[in-house]
């Protein structure tokens, strides 16, 4: 039987999202002093990319960008196999920043663990803020985000989507489900 | 793509593919040995045994920094403290080991075939660190990674290796290695030191030199392995020196831009002289460096082999 999907943000409603996000971030911190970006491989870098653009646009600001890959970071190497080891590139150094972690879809926090200690081996950030397009519930660590697109219930077995064009450009994010 | 090897026995079982992907891990896991903390905790929980049957420190050190890197438990055994002194054979040291439940062993050995015998008989992963005149599987890929990062690529390069092939693993491996990412390999050495058929390897083979570093992106020098040489092999080290040695004006013969590798340890004045050895052109240290990440890169590849190999079926 095949999979049924459903658009649950299209790429106005991403693009939406991401200015709201981009707002609540220089409110959350009072502008961009010492913030910056790190996007997780992959998505959450292309979507780390827009926000930076967006926070350009408001504040004219341009706040440094990082890109971490968190495949050395996994606790499931013995039931997924290895995977492919992306590249790290966080070209600033990380002690004292306000970081904002950005991810496409959170879901049981794993990715996330992985990051925050991916990042705490490069240096001592003064915090790490969490911004996600889509949090889709069902986590199974005490991670919560500070920023959210939109939250979407699903169920255990179903899929969250985001989709890319050729330049990274987000245009949707689909429910899948089984 | 997927790294379905459960072992690395050596270069020949590997496709292009399996090279290129382990290159690209290596250079990610290059990045965690430039940090302040050198360490992922990727291989939390397992455990690698260096087993040294030939003295060695640059391989067995190098293997031992990658596993701790993935904060993997090492332990390393030499045959001057293992049970083989007392009489053990090759079969019960494995079998004594495998009841240690060990995830990954590192095998050198002075038999070819060694590793090969290990794996066919245990469970744990096994990775060939250099077994008799066979193969040395890690160090021709950190040769491969050292040539891609100064070069750019490897198709099309001339390769020219130098030395005494005939007891070299290391130019075997890198024999294959080369031809199938799509380099020129040339071998060079005395008569003695060449092995009859060796260009079935699919080598150009030279008694001169000259002949062979003219033109060459790479120039990689091998050392006269003065413990493994029988009388007949050698007049004098002078004359080796003389005939076969990599000097200054040599190297002018080499394209200009060209490399001087060297898998160590030199024996300089011998193969290699120090100006040379020590010249701009050399890249001795940065194949070292390269060491420990391609074998962080073939530790972490083979503790998701097995997983990839069961899911295939």
């Amino acid at each position: 039987m095949g999979k049924s999907e459903t658009i649950i943000l299209d790429e106005a409603a991403i693009s939406r999202a991401l200015t709201r996000i981009a707002h609540e971030i220089l409110e959350h911190n009072q502008g961009t002093d010492n913030v910056a970006l790190v996007g997780i491989r992959t998505g959450g870098d292309h979507l780390a990319l827009r926000l930076q653009s967006r926070l350009q646009d408001i504040e004219g600001v341009t706040v440094p960008l990082g890109t971490v890959d968190i495949t050395m970071y996994r606790d499931d190497l013995a039931s997924r196999g290895s995977l492919p080891v992306g590249k790290t590139d966080i070209p600033f150094p990380v002690d004292g920043k306000r970081i904002i972690l950005v991810d496409d879809v959170l879901f049981t926090g794993r990715t996330i663990r992985a990051a925050m200690d991916a990042l705490m081996d490069i240096g001592r950030p003064r915090n790490i803020q969490l911004a996600v397009l889509v949090d889709r519930g069902h986590r199974e660590l005490p991670i919560r985000p500070d920023f959210v697109g939109r939250n979407v219930p699903t169920a255990a077995s179903e899929q969250v989507m985001v989709r890319f064009d050729d330049q990274l450009r987000p245009v949707e994010v689909c429910l899948s489900k089984p | 793509m997927a790294f379905n090897h459960k072992h690395i026995l050596g270069i020949e079982q590997m496709s292009a593919e399996d090279i290129t992907l382990i290159l690209d891990t290596a250079e990610s896991f290059k990045d965690v040995s430039l940090r302040s903390i050198k360490k992922v905790p990727t291989l939390r929980g397992k455990t690698v045994i260096n087993v040294f049957f030939e003295a060695s420190t640059r391989t067995r050190t190098s293997f031992e920094i990658a596993g701790k890197r993935l904060s993997a438990d090492t332990v390393n055994i030499s045959a001057s403290t293992s049970a083989v002194v007392k009489g053990e054979t090759l079969e019960d040291t494995a079998k004594n080991l495998e009841a240690m439940k060990p995830d990954i062993i590192v095998m050198r050995h002075s038999c070819s075939g060694a590793p090969h015998y290990l794996a066919e008989r245990c469970d744990f992963s096994v990775i060939n660190a250099g077994d008799g005149a066979h193969e040395h599987p890690s160090q021709a890929l950190l040769d491969l990674l050292t040539i891609r990062q100064k070069k750019g690529h490897i198709e099309g390069l001339t390769v020219a290796i130098i030395g005494d092939i005939t007891h070299s693993r290391v130019a075997r491996s890198n024999v294959y290695a080369l031809n199938k990412l799509g380099a020129e390999v040339r071998l060079c050495g005395p008569g003695t030191m060449l092995p009859p058929g060796i260009e079935r390897l699919g080598a150009q083979v030279f008694d001169r030199i000259d002949d062979a570093v003219s033109g060459a992106d790479v120039v990689m020098m091998l050392r006269i392995q003065q413990e493994r040489q029988g009388k007949t092999m050698l007049p004098s080290l002078r004359e080796y020196s003389m005939f076969y040695g990599l000097t200054p004006d040599r190297m002018k013969l080499a394209k200009p831009d060209a490399i001087v590798m060297h898998p160590g340890p030199m024996n300089r004045g011998v193969e290699i002289s120090s100006a040379v050895a020590d010249g701009p052109q050399n890249v001795i240290l940065d194949q070292v460096e390269n060491g420990v990440a391609v074998r962080m890169a073939l530790l972490y590849l083979v503790s998701g082999g097995e997983k990839l190999e069961d899911s295939a079926q």
